[in-house]
């Protein structure tokens, strides 16, 4: 196409405007479609060419790339391509898939702030190292023209180096000074500004002592820890947008009786939507036709289902059990009830921000300490010698060897190798002071539904019911697919029952199943259908031969649930439970977990203001949860965490996603965080103890180049092995 | 002495040419999957026509 838009010097205008036309009007009608699916259980070169070869053969795909780090597959293809045909494409060769929403992962796309600061790090580096072998020969001896040559070949190789690898200091120096509060950055950039400068001076003058190569391994080490700490936080990124971009997210909208799939932000008012059997709501809206149940349990933590009838309003993120149903929507985007939650988030989090991460407080006390020890030695020195040139030169001495490099490593350093420790066991830290934050905690406060259950429900009478019932409720429960059928079926199966035979099974949306046993009618659904009285706790009836029986059921423990309370017990963690269930369900889990102190029928600003209440008192709060109900109690803890389960709203407001369905983790992040500030710590003492040496040697003017080279280098790599310690 | 100022520019060279080099990788996107080429180069299949 572009071939044909280049224009070529001919006779014929007309002959290059006709293909030129055409090819605009064609780039016009067929837009590529960019589409990309996320392929968890590819691991080799093997899988690579399968998949790629599989998807190049499905016809309008143009290119497909794996990217096997990110365990991803991009693909160009024409605009009627659906990620649906090349899911089923990969899954017929046994790639499991799942389709990613390519607008939300757009974002990780162009790594541009992480190429940036790499670029300006290997120029950094590039320079310090032939800075620094310029300068061992003048330590090593150089002399007079020799010495000046060499230095005058530093500052032309320093200078621009400084102006361009700098930038990132100056940037953040400069917008903490605006806001007049002083940071790390500040005295490393009047560091490196004095450092040129007076070695600037010195050179002119031929004088003996010129700090290029300080100021350069000075940007290097400092560049290395942002670096490092770009990336620790750019791979949680981009495993937290993968989550969110798994969610694609569409409606089918129904237009005089004709269904359309679209994107949910094309939904307007009014619109008809069709939400099938295991779809979320995709707005909040009033049902106008069909029955079913609905799950709340993401919004409210009530684990019975709902029965779903016409009139009834619906919110965003409830799922629909049982039979289709179409909704008008009476609010969309913004206005959702799912969107005004984040309101009740904000407020939650203004109270977070207070707090200051360990660096920057190490920078409070050390900042103001730093410059006036030097503007101290500059003073002494003038008023001792009346030579501006002396006092200046001790004054940049002392600010390059007490020059934070060993603490601008001292964070980012550990934070880089206890993340990558918890990542292996599935673990995403997103934020930057989560784990300080999470060494703090004293309190655990854990939601029921969803979080320390599954979510999915298992029977617990199976033993009280006949051979006879079993086989009947078998039978029944297989032709549904509704949650508590499942269970039922799985418990039958595992239990060898077979299914009795049945006539006429049909399910009815909204009530449960039924069928004529011998010519008798058989149901098995909710209380009020079969006409028996509703129970307290989730249950599913069999009517049979004008009998009822209750099938009762508890939501299963997740993975680890246990394991994990017990050892946050044992550590002497106050662990909490607050729910939005009934009472009697909220009980009995605390009972079997081992949790003293329960909440039930919580609202979700009950939840928030217990939370702060704790904090009122002085407890570090960590919060796990994953509803709706529990965005705002995630947002106002002092830590957070979710499951990768959670609706996308809680996992945007914790600190912290569980990947994996096991809970156990969490105890043993907690370790690791604990472990974590304790080498920060350490690292802090040890970048002083390097000083306490150091600076009086400055201060005495005894300092040469030589010893603040060595001085900065080993305590940036013991900060460094003291942090890899860890992993 | 004479010989640093030939050794002392193409020290600098030859460095400076390493750096662009890395420039350069970093530029055509060589680090967004380490480990898909690292497996990519035991693949026996050939590419006879590699996108320009």
């Amino acid at each position: 196409m572009t071939a044909a838009m280049r224009p070529n010097a001919s006779a014929c205008p007309a002959c290059d405007a006709v293909p030129a036309a055409e090819a605009l009007a064609e780039q016009a009608t067929q837009k590529d479609a960019r589409l990309a699916l996320s392929l968890p259980t590819i691991h080799c070169a093997a899988c690579i060419s399968a998949v790629e070869r599989r998807l190049s053969a499905q016809p309008g795909v143009k290119t497909a790339r794996v990217n096997l780090t990110l365990k991803r597959a991009t693909i160009e293809a024409e605009a009627d391509v659906t990620a649906a045909d090349l899911v089923g494409a990969l899954e017929s060769i046994g790639y499991e898939a799942h389709e990613l929403d390519a607008g939300t992962l757009s974002a990780t796309e162009n790594d541009k702030a992480g190429r940036d600061l790499l670029m300006r790090l290997a120029v950094a580096g590039f320079a310090s190292m032939n800075v620094m072998l310029l300068s061992v020969s003048v330590w090593s001896g150089a002399e007079a023209a020799t010495r000046d040559m060499f230095h005058w070949i530093s500052a032309a190789i320093a200078l621009p180096t400084i102006v361009f690898s700098g930038k990132p200091f100056y940037v953040h120096a400069w917008s903490a000074l605006k806001n007049k509060r002083l940071n790390m950055d500040v005295p490393i950039v009047l560091a490196i500004v004095l450092a040129v400068v007076t070695s600037l001076w010195e050179t002119m003058l031929s004088g003996e002592h010129a700090y290029f190569d300080a100021a350069l391994t000075l940007v290097f080490f400092l560049l290395a820890g942002r670096y490092l700490d770009y990336r620790t936080r750019a791979v949680a990124r981009s495993a937290a947008e993968e989550l969110a971009a798994l969610e694609v997210p569409r409606a089918v909208r129904v237009v005089d009786g004709v269904e359309e799939t679209i994107q949910v932000s094309e939904l307007v008012l009014g619109d008809l939507v069709l939400v099938r059997p295991g779809g979320r709501m995709p707005v909040d809206g009033e049902i106008i036709e069909g029955q079913s149940e609905l799950d709340r349990s993401l919004l409210t933590g009530e684990t019975v289902p709902v029965f779903a009838e016409p009139g009834l309003g619906v919110s965003a993120g409830e799922v629909n059990l049982t039979g289709p149903l179409v909704i008008r929507a009476t609010a969309v985007g913004e206005e959702t009830s799912l969107h005004r939650m984040a309101d009740l988030v904000a407020i939650a989090e203004s109270g977070r921000s207070r707090y200051t991460s360990l660096a920057d407080s190490a920078a409070k006390l050390y900042a103001p300490g730093v410059h006036i020890l030097s503007a101290l030695a500059f003073a002494g020195w003038f008023l001792y010698t009346f030579d501006m040139r002396t006092a200046l030169n001790i004054a940049a001495a002392v600010l390059i060897i007490t020059c934070p490099c060993a603490l601008g490593l001292a964070v980012p350093a550990v934070t880089t190798a206890a993340s990558g420790r918890l990542f292996r066991k599935g673990m995403l830290i997103k934020h930057s002071t989560a784990l300080e934050r999470l060494a703090q905690v004293d309190t655990v406060v854990f939601d029921k539904t969803g979080t320390l259950t599954a979510g999915t429900p298992e029977l617990t009478n199976l033993a009280d019911f006949s051979q006879r019932d079993l086989e009947v409720a078998l039978a029944l429960s297989m032709g549904s697919s509704h949650p508590l059928s499942q269970a039922l079926s799985k418990a039958a199966h595992e239990a060898g029952i077979r299914p009795a035979k049945l006539s006429e099974i049909e399910e009815v949306p909204g009530f449960g199943t039924q069928g004529k046993l011998d010519g008798e009618l058989v149901r098995l659904g909710r209380a009020a259908w079969v006409g028996a009285q509703t129970l307290a706790q989730t249950s599913a009836f069999l009517s049979i031969g004008g009998r009822n029986r209750a099938f009762t059921f508890t939501d299963t423990l997740r993975d680890g649930a246990e394991a994990s309370v017990r050892a946050l017990l044992d550590d002497g963690q106050d662990v909490l439970l607050i729910s939005g269930d009934s009472a009697g369900a909220v009980e009995a889990l605390a009972n079997r977990l081992g949790i003293v102190k329960w909440i039930a029928e919580a609202l979700p600003e009950d939840k928030a203001a217990k939370v702060s209440d704790l904090a009122a008192d002085g407890r570090h709060v960590l919060m796990v949860g994953d509803g709706l109900n529990d965005t705002a109690a995630l947002a106002a803890a002092h830590v957070s965490i979710s499951p990768a389960t959670a609706l996308d709203a809680a996992r945007v407001a914790s600190d912290i996603v569980l990947l994996g369905s096991d809970l156990s983790p969490i105890a043993d992040a907690l370790a690791t965080a604990r472990a974590a500030t304790k080498r920060i710590r350490e690292n802090f003492r040890i970048a002083t103890v390097y000083n306490i040496i150091a600076v009086p040697l400055a201060v005495a003017g005894l300092a040469t180049p030589l010893i603040a080279a060595l001085a900065m280098s080993t305590s940036s790599i013991t900060v460094s092995l003291n942090a890899l310690r860890l992993r | 002495m004479n010989v640093l100022s030939y050794l002392i520019p193409i020290s600098l060279i030859l460095g400076g040419i390493g750096l662009l080099f890395f420039i350069f990788t970093v530029r055509s996107n060589q680090y967004d999957d380490p480990e898909g080429d690292a497996q990519r180069i035991l693949s026996g299949e050939w590419d006879d026509h590699p996108k320009p």
